[in-house]
């Protein structure tokens, strides 16, 4: 009998979960209206949409006023920060601020302004991949129009401590954004009590499908819209509404999520892999998504691993140079300076918050792990001797 | 069209899941190392040589090695690269081109054609150096 494939790779994306399923087939068949039509299926798909605007905002303590779905976190990051840097009123400030680890939808954007003659600061982090909050503190000038700082890493998953940049933000009168999608739904946000003004949140990372999405921007922000049309959004994102995407993303905020049990798997799953002669943790011990495992053994290669793991229907993903579109080793295992000999060979795991893996399931890929290392030791030219086994 | 690993030939994915000629070798009479970990590949070749009664000069590979850190594809046109030299004299092995690993494996995604280029390298690196060797002791 064919095994079931292990899916291992919850930070790249999730499986939809049945109900909020049900919910997007019935808005896709049966309530498809849009809803700025007058009918009556119009108007059914306006009110399922504001029900569901004030659901998000209640779950991040926001008003729904505050609330615009877009076609995703990098249309939300690209927003943020593109969308101030563009506003008239902002003209004055030419300094942004992020980290060196934030996603590509960040830093491209950032990238992007730094041609059109803004200055951008990347903040550095630690060996645990938090971020150097004195550093952020010296860097904000008169000039800085935006601290962009992630809520959790999507590689090593270290929580940044946003509590903490979020009051910096506050007493220097900076914007802060903060990219919250692999923590969103993992992690308690409250954008009143921690003085955010403006995150980004992804539906299709949280059992909801792709292609939704949605930016909180506090009431008052001076941020201009960068896609133009029929004024929907109430001007801010133009374009037919995504209702059954939106009413998703909603329904999936109400699924049970087991985050103690995900816990639990993280660490007997770290404990294991780390007891491979060679291997190390990637990021930090403590500041972790209840979901991320990321770790790298010795002398070999992560696609490998990953593709040696896939032919056994086990899912994973790996921060290798080899298996990057650009060929180069991850911009995140770089920052927080992964030693050369482990930096191509990382292994990501991430789990589902919703569907936790069976014992039976946890034991097999500990084996499996185990087996394919071994396997690739052998092919390496690079031995292990028993020194750098304990440094590493 | 972006390349993904997923269009790795099955015959790239035979090399690389039953590598031919893997291991390490007692008493090579050829070494050669190329790549750098910190790129994600470095491969290491290792070659014993039968002298040639018709050529001194162009003894044959009688046996040939691998050892490779690397991507599956690093991994299998490693692996073709010795089914290829073993037998050959070092002439005809230093002949090999990176093209002729990759064909022999059907075909390589387009972001990975550069591995063919660090097998067949590393068999020009070893086989260069052994002719540097035997011109120096000549």
């Amino acid at each position: 009998m064919k095994q079931e494939n292990i899916y291992l790779d919850s930070a790249a994306t999730t499986r939809i979960d049945d109900t909020v399923l049900k919910r997007l087939t019935k808005f896709m068949k049966e309530e498809f209206g849009n809803p700025s039509s007058q009918h009556s299926l119009g108007n059914s798909a306006r009110e399922e949409i504001e029900k569901a605007r004030e659901e998000i905002a209640r779950y991040i303590n926001a008003e729904p006023e505050e609330i615009f779905f877009t076609s995703g976190a990098t249309e939300s990051n690209n927003l943020a920060i593109e969308g101030l840097a563009i506003n008239p009123e902002n003209s004055e400030k030419k300094h942004i601020i992020t980290s060196k680890i934030e996603h590509p939808s960040v830093l491209e954007t950032c990238k992007q302004l730094e041609k059109g003659g803004y200055k951008i600061d990347y903040i550095s982090v630690n060996e645990e991949g938090i971020i150097n909050t004195r550093e952020l503190e010296n860097k904000i000038t008169n000039n800085t129009l935006v601290v962009s700082i992630m809520h959790a890493n999507n590689e090593i998953g270290t929580i940044q401590p946003i509590e903490k940049i979020a009051e910096i933000c506050s007493k220097k009168d900076v914007y802060f954004h903060t990219d919250a999608v692999q923590s969103f739904t993992k992690l308690k946000v409250d954008v009143k009590k921690t003085n955010i003004d403006l995150l980004s949140a992804s539906g299709h990372k949280i059992n909801a499908p792709k292609g939704i999405g949605f930016i909180y921007i506090r009431k008052g922000t001076r941020l201009s819209p960068i896609i133009h049309g029929g004024s929907q959004e109430r001007r801010m994102r133009s374009g037919t509404e995504n209702t059954p995407g939106i009413i998703a993303m909603a329904e999936a905020l109400k699924i049970n999520r087991n985050q103690k049990e995900t816990e639990r798997i993280r660490d007997k799953l770290i404990k294991e892999i780390l007891k491979i002669p060679g291997s190390r943790l990637n990021g930090s011990k403590k500041e972790r998504l209840s979901n991320n495992i990321n770790v790298s053994l010795y002398g070999i290669e992560g696609e490998s691993l990953m593709l040696l793991l896939d032919k056994e229907g086990i899912e994973v993903s790996t921060g290798s140079a080899c298996s990057s579109h650009k060929l180069s080793e991850s911009h995140v295992l770089k920052a927080i300076n992964v030693p050369e000999m482990y930096i191509n060979g990382s292994l990501r795991i991430t789990l589902d918050t919703i569907k936790p893996l069976t014992e039976k399931q946890i034991n097999f890929v500990i084996l499996k792990i185990k087996e394919k290392v071994k396997r690739l030791n052998d092919i390496s030219p690079f031995k292990l001797n028993p020194l750098e086994v304990k440094n590493g | 069209m972006v390349p993904k690993i997923t269009s790795y030939t099955e015959k790239v994915l035979d090399h690389f899941q039953n590598p031919r000629n893997m291991g390490q070798m007692k008493n090579p009479d050829i070494e050669a190392t190329v790549g750098n970990p910190s790129c994600g590949d470095v491969l290491k070749l290792s070659l014993k040589l039968k002298e040639n009664p018709k050529d001194k000069t162009n003894p044959k590979i009688e046996d040939i090695k691998f050892q490779t850190m690397g991507c599956a594809a690093a991994i299998a046109t490693s692996s073709m690269t010795t089914v290829l030299a073993k037998g050959k004299t070092i002439k005809e092995a230093k002949n090999i081109t990176p093209q002729e690993v990759a064909k022999s494996l059907g075909q390589l995604p387009p972001i990975k054609v550069h591995c063919s280029n660090l097998a067949a390298d590393a068999l020009k690196k070893a086989i260069e150096d052994w002719e540097k060797r035997i011109n120096k002791c000549s």
